[in-house]
């Protein structure tokens, strides 16, 4: 930085690396480096770029892939849904016709679009990063500006491989201290939201920053960023540090020889200057961080695994009174009952949160030796075939197998229960993906959010359970 | 995109907060590869009871309902997931406008691309809107998009933000991606001077 310079964030930096055009009165036109693509948000732009006689500007900057509605059972048992096999049938088609990569149905590298971004390679610090999918956030952890668009969008990025943005402004989320054992990456975010709700970022960017960051792995600095869109910001970012470096190198589609060199350097600049200012800042103690677990229909309802629910009568606000009123009505709980030790129907392991290896090896390490509860289905799906192959190659899925849970293929799966896999009208979950709106994960079904070790903790107890009593 | 100048017409209220995209379009719908349709299932899971009949509790399903061109809606909506579903429902449904007191950053986006108007009030109007709505359910206000304001039975005049852009896109009627076409030579110049991050085919 040199002295006439204002200090720049790390979102700063990378936005104006990325300014194609920026007129008085307009959006900026801003460049994308990487656009993901998958079957449910990309057909009708392709339908636009046909009607309009476009072609994909950069395919080379485009890859696809199949993960929201594709079953998780054994690959050799046929699709039976006739909606989903018309939409994977048209992306293929789609990819085809416009020349764009796929990981498709039998590519050992396909999956949820946010798992194999990073494990490909493919997200690297300092890019954009966008695809049809609002959970795009996760690629921030890599120090990227990622975020979900809409289809619209995605025609736009197709066609000229820029997007227009109105600038957003800097929050940062500071994190500082030691994480107990038994707290986890998806204990910070989930206390962020609950904190600042589900609105609280909006028309913001997070940087999350603080000793507490820079201890966490990718896999969990990933899990962190995911859930920005739950706390109402478009993105959420971490700078690249020796962490970041490390994971994406010798990755198949990463930099290599003389060119990672030249990266890492280019890399090293990017994280914010001393001094830089944000626009909002909140500070979160990690030594006083307990699990979480949300109580409500929105991922803003969370509290401290041991607290009681909320009684909407202490809220004076009438509309959020109204909306807790509602929640609670809807998930069967009263004010003031604990959720310790409530009957659960359905355990999901699994989503762009929570998918990844070491999400996998926690759950196993702690159901190793012990059996899920009779009264409970645990479900276990990989983000990736990668991250599936990786598993069984340590013998995980056999762990997981004799303790009763089931093994399943790569996909979204019931995070999202468009394919199938789906709770039942009443149902309550436990569940470490991101959202726990009504009907979220199947029409009527109740969903808790936790962490992986909450939840693991949960299929072995088949009540909500404390996971640090079971260490 | 249709032109939109001015509306007056009849509002519904759904003042619930925080509605998300999984409510207004429940993913199980999301399996489509064009956009017709979505409309009958806006808002399904609230609409229809378990059998598939029409819940009559719900607001849509009223006289009212049927006809409003104007949703006005809780704090904070739109939030959730990006799909464009969400806005193509609301529209396919007949809808022209959403009046919240804010709305979540990508239905914003999405609907402003669309010509749905998205249009945030303060928190006093909001509450005015849904007594004239319970006072009497026929009433009718006018937006007025050049003027960025909604105009209420009383002929107050109250003033909405839209971004510029947004504005002049919405009132010719045009695609915003024609003016991305339109600095198709400022793109060249920009890759010819930055380097490619990844190459997808390699």
């Amino acid at each position: 930085m040199s002295t006439n310079e204002h200090p720049k964030t790390l979102f700063e930096k990378i936005w104006n690396q990325h300014i194609v055009v920026a007129e008085p009165n307009n959006p900026t036109v801003l460049y994308i480096d990487l656009h993901l693509v998958h079957e449910v948000t990309s057909p009708q732009a392709f339908t636009g770029l046909r009607e309009k006689g476009l072609k994909v500007r950069h395919p080379d900057k485009t890859m696809a892939t199949m993960d929201h509605g594709i079953p998780t059972t054994p690959l050799d048992i046929p699709i039976s849904d006739e909606l989903v096999i018309k939409q994977i049938n048209q992306l293929e088609k789609n990819c085809q016709e416009f020349g764009i990569p796929l990981h498709g149905l039998t590519s050992a590298y396909r999956g949820i679009v946010h798992v194999i971004g990073p494990e490909l390679g493919l997200t690297q610090p300092g890019m954009t990063v966008v695809c049809g999918d609002s959970h795009t956030s996760t690629h921030g952890a890599f120090g990227t500006l990622a975020f979900g668009i809409g289809t619209s969008e995605v025609e736009h990025v197709l066609a000229t491989q820029c997007l227009l943005q109105t600038k957003p402004k800097t929050y940062a989320v500071r994190v500082e201290g030691t994480l107990s054992l038994g707290v986890s990456a998806k204990d910070i975010i989930l206390n962020l939201i609950s904190r600042i709700g589900i609105g609280g970022g909006t028309g913001h960017v997070f940087e999350y920053m603080g000793s507490t960051i820079r201890g966490l792995s990718m896999e969990e600095r990933m899990t962190v960023c995911n859930m920005s869109i739950e706390g109402g910001a478009r993105a959420g970012m971490i700078a690249p540090d020796e962490t970041t470096f490390e994971y994406i190198k010798e990755r198949p589609l990463a930099p290599k020889g003389e060119a990672w060199n030249a990266a890492v350097e280019a890399w090293r600049k990017l994280p914010t200057d001393d001094g830089a200012v944000f626009d909002q800042e909140i500070t979160i103690d990690a030594n006083t961080l307990e699990p979480m677990i949300t109580y409500g229909t929105n991922p803003g309802m969370g509290m401290k695994i041991t607290d009681t629910i909320p009684d909407p009568d202490s809220i004076k606000e009438v509309s959020e009174r109204q909306t807790l009123v509602k929640a609670l009505q809807y998930m069967g709980l009263r004010p003031g009952q604990p959720l310790l030790g409530q009957p659960i129907d359905v355990v999901f392991l699994g989503s762009c949160t929570n998918s990844r290896i070491s999400d996998l090896r926690v759950a196993a390490n702690l159901i190793k030796g012990r059996k899920v509860a009779n009264t409970v289905r645990f479900m276990v799906v990989p983000g990736s075939q990668q991250v599936k192959l990786q598993a069984e190659a340590e013998g995980l899925d056999k762990i997981f197998k004799e303790a009763g849970a089931e093994w399943r293929e790569a996909g979204c799966s019931m995070c999202i229960a468009m394919n199938g896999d789906q709770l039942q009208p009443g149902q309550y979950a436990v569940s470490t993906s991101n959202r726990n709106f009504e009907g979220r994960q199947g029409k009527g079904g109740r969903t808790f959010l936790a962490s992986p070790l909450t939840a693991t903790a949960t299929a072995i107890v088949g009540k909500i359970a404390d996971v640090r009593t079971m260490f | 995109m249709e032109k939109f100048a001015t509306l007056t017409a009849t509002m519904v209220a759904i003042p619930t907060e925080n509605i998300d995209t999984d409510q207004i379009i429940p993913a199980r719908f999301l399996k489509v590869t064009d956009k017709a349709g979505l409309g009958d299932n806006l808002f399904c899971d609230w609409r229809y009871n378990a059998d598939g009949t029409p819940n009559p509790d719900f607001v849509l399903n009223t006289t009212q309902g049927k006809k409003a061109k104007i949703l006005l809606a809780g704090d904070n909506f739109g939030c959730g997931s990006s799909r464009e579903h969400a806005p193509w429902a609301i529209m396919g449904y007949g809808f022209q406008a959403v009046i919240s007191t804010s709305f979540a950053d990508i239905f914003c986006n999405n609907s402003l691309k669309l010509g749905l108007l998205p249009i945030a009030v303060d928190k006093e109007t909001h509450l005015q809107l849904l007594s004239l709505l319970e006072e009497e359910p026929a009433t009718q206000i006018t937006i007025e998009l050049q003027n960025q304001a909604v105009v209420l039975p009383d002929g107050r005049k109250v003033t909405f933000p839209i971004d510029n852009f947004s504005k002049t896109c919405i009132l010719k009627g045009v695609d915003q991606l024609g003016y991305l076409q339109s600095h198709a030579a400022a793109i060249e110049v920009y890759e010819a001077n930055h380097a490619d991050r990844v190459n997808t085919l390699a």
